[in-house]
């Protein structure tokens, strides 16, 4: 395994300002804090040299899963592996020789990229920082011929990043995680501001480096014939919990969960309007989570025990894991 | 149909150092009133210059070279600041590509919709609190009354998006120019956002111009389609006509480009070639370097066109014998 993921949790208090935490209630004063839990207790392991897929509702911490993986968040509890070494509780200077083998595409492309740099300087950045004895001339060779796989123009090395397009400014994120030639990427919604046919040529890229460099990746994207195409493994994710962790073609040719099949069932399709099954009920928030099954509020298949009890991943033939009682008990 | 908005032949220029950059060249587009129109093409094409130019936000180094925009009845790109103000924001709202770059960082998500309500109607702070908080409703962002008092960075970047469009519906507009509206959502919540806005389309007569990668939603969304390429329209016409028949040949290479038409290798294909910069936009058909169907009279500029499928295209080759072979 390159990658494994035991049981990680990551909280944000959204209590605000000091004194928004105290509450007058029955004559006393009390303390009250507002925690979000945005990953629950998460178990992943990604292979080297294969692409592990995270889908999920918006907001059931996919972006805080990655960045909690990459260490740009502090877990509150589990572990991270890499390559077996422990590094969520590493230093940022142990972590360093980490920081070159792992690299981060962001969401937000117009938030993660300094307005104020050329794109140049963006570009060369890493590379100074991790290869600093790498000559002059070899850095703005590799800068112009990542440039040129992503399909940007090198003689824009003096523009500015509010001078592009959002899939221009997207593909030089892109270009910034490969310049410094890592083993494992994360890559948060890296081609969802791209038209599909650059959106082709950036994951033909993804997989021609893959099969040339065993480079390992941890794919978050919303559009999911794309995860289909690229992915070994598909791990679905609701309220901050992992619902079901499956090989690409289990998921899509059987989705188990009951949250799997209403978000496949929604998958919009050339052409046709979607009769996607509606999610009812009240959609929850990780500010406070229901009890028992995360998703017992919204699913058609809820029962007593659901609203209780919290099920567990476990297998089912075919090998996917599922978390569902409803599966457990056989009547899904 | 009444007609909700016109423009006409309207370009769009960047003024750099070395050279002029033309990113929108001579573009005229029309909306009825309960119309939606879906705007496709390259990455870098114009789409979202267009968008802002059709508000008259464009600013230095970038300018409005030619053309006008007239918007219910009122030629719009002729306004001053001020007159415009007024209509931006309030009977024309735009939903912008990057959330985070309409979000102000320092102010609560309340603060900053109550504040943009305000700006265009007479409404105590109680007032507009509920107001907010039936749009927060409307887009599914789950426990509104906290999050109103939460700053940007705290939101996911679909909930960011969401609040987007939120602050968009705010003021009940008569026209919304939504720029990849739904690309950090789910599906789910992508197909409830994008019944909302259908809803307001047909009940309210609201026009829609919807600019987005995602082909699959624009044919399910939109009436009419817009393909652009280097900064000109290069297909014109019904959604099903371009979907189910697409006449120009980048049309032909966007669709082509499909997971779904990914051969069985696994590779996708791709359409070859970039788009050249702006700078170097070749002259006659924009898309003449990269299209297999190019011939010398591809060096003279194509107009849009009637093709056989009922479609507009700008191309030679259209509707003649290669083309169908493409
Ligand atoms: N301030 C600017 N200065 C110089 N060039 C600019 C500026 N803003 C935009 N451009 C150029 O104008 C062209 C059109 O940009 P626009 O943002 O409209 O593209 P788009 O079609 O929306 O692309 P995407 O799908 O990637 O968002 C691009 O080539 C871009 O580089
Ligand atoms: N810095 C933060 N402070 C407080 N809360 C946060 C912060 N970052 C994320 N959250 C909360 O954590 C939850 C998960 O957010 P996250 O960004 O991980 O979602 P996501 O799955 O990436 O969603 P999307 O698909 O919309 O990007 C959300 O409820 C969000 O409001
Ligand atoms: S555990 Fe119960 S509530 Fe949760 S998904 Fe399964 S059936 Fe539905
Ligand atoms: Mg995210
Ligand atoms: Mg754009």
């Amino acid at each position: 395994m390159l990658v494994r993921i035991r049981n990680l949790v990551k909280e944000f208090d959204i209590t605000g300002g000091w004194l928004d935490q105290f509450r007058f209630s029955g004559g006393r004063i009390e303390r009250e804090k507002t925690i979000v839990r945005a990953v629950n207790g998460v178990s992943i392991d990604i292979p080297e040299g294969r692409t592990v897929s995270v889908v999920g509702e918006s907001g059931c911490g996919k972006s805080t899963l990655a960045r909690t993986v990459m260490r740009l968040y502090p877990p509150e509890a589990g572990e991270v592996y890499y390559r077996e070494q422990r590094i969520d509780n590493l230093s940022s200077k142990e972590l360093k020789p980490f920081r070159t083998r792992m690299q981060m595409v962001f969401q937000d492309p117009y938030a993660s990229l300094n307005p104020r740099m050329t794109l140049g300087k963006i570009l060369r950045e890493p590379v100074h920082f991790h290869q600093p004895k790498l000559a002059k001339g070899e850095v703005r060779d590799r800068v112009a011929a990542v440039m040129e796989q992503v399909g940007i123009d090198p003689d824009w090395q003096s523009r500015y990043p509010h001078e592009l397009s959002g899939g221009q400014r997207q593909r030089i994120s892109i270009a910034r995680a490969l310049t410094v030639e890592p083993e494992f990427i994360v890559a948060d919604e890296p081609i969802a501001a791209l038209d599909v046919s650059i959106q082709a040529q950036i994951l033909n890229l993804m997989m021609d480096l893959q099969e040339e460099h065993k480079l390992t990746y941890l794919f978050i994207s919303h559009d999911l014939s794309v995860v289909e195409h690229i992915s070994n493994q598909v791990a679905v994710m609701y309220l901050g919990c992992l619902c079901e962790l499956a090989t690409a073609e289990e998921l899509f040719s059987g989705p188990r969960h009951p949250y799997t099949q209403a978000l496949l069932s929604a998958i919009p399709r050339l052409g046709k309007r979607a009769g996607h099954e509606r999610l009812s009920g009240d959609v929850p928030s990780p500010i406070s989570l229901p009890p028992g099954c995360v998703f017992h509020t919204r699913c058609r298949h809820a029962r007593e025990r659901c609203r209780r009890e919290i099920p567990v991943l476990s297998e089912v033939e075919g090998g996917s894991r599922v978390a569902c009682h409803g599966v457990e008990e056989g009547r899904i | 149909m009444e007609k909700l908005l016109a423009i006409n032949k309207l370009s769009v220029d960047f003024t750099l150092r070395e050279s002029t950059l033309r990113a929108v060249n001579k573009v005229s587009l029309s909306l009825d009133r309960g119309e939606r129109l879906g705007i496709v093409g390259e990455s870098g094409a114009g789409k979202s210059v267009l968008g802002f130019s059709i508000i008259n936000l464009i600013s230095k180094p970038g300018r409005i070279a030619e053309g006008s925009v007239i918007f219910q009845g009122e030629e719009i790109s002729a306004y001053s600041y001020e007159q415009m103000r007024r209509v931006r924001g309030d009977r024309i709202s735009m939903i912008f590509q990057d959330p985070m770059m309409t979000l102000n960082p320092v102010l609560t998500i309340g603060e900053q919709m109550r504040e943009s309500l305000k700006a265009h109607m007479e409404v105590s702070t109680a007032q507009a609190n509920e107001i907010c908080l039936e749009k927060l409703r409307k887009v599914y962002i789950p426990s509104p009354e906290k999050r109103l008092e939460q700053y940007p960075h705290e939101f996911s970047g679909g909930m960011r998006q969401r609040i987007i469009i939120a602050i968009s519906l705010l003021t009940n507009p008569a026209m919304i120019i939504a720029d990849e509206p739904t690309t950090a959502l789910d599906v789910t919540i992508q197909a409830e956002i994008m019944e909302l806005l259908l809803e307001l389309c047909e009940t309210e007569q609201m026009g829609l111009i919807l600019i987005t990668h995602d082909l699959a939603v624009v044919s399910q969304v939109t009436q009419r389609i817009a393909v652009m390429y280097a900064g000109t329209i290069v297909e014109l016409g019904r959604t099903e006509d371009i979907i189910t028949h697409p006449q120009h040949p980048y049309t032909i290479g966007l669709l082509g480009a499909l997971p779904q038409r990914a051969g069985s290798s696994g590779r996708l294909n791709q359409i070859p070639g970039v788009m050249p910069g702006l700078a170097r936009i070749p002259r006659g058909c924009p898309f003449k370097n990269r299209c297999s169907l190019a011939a010398e009279i591809c060096a003279t500029k194509p107009h849009l066109r009637k093709s056989s499928s009922g479609s507009e295209a700008a191309c030679h080759m259209v509707g003649t014998e290669q083309s169908t072979a493409a």
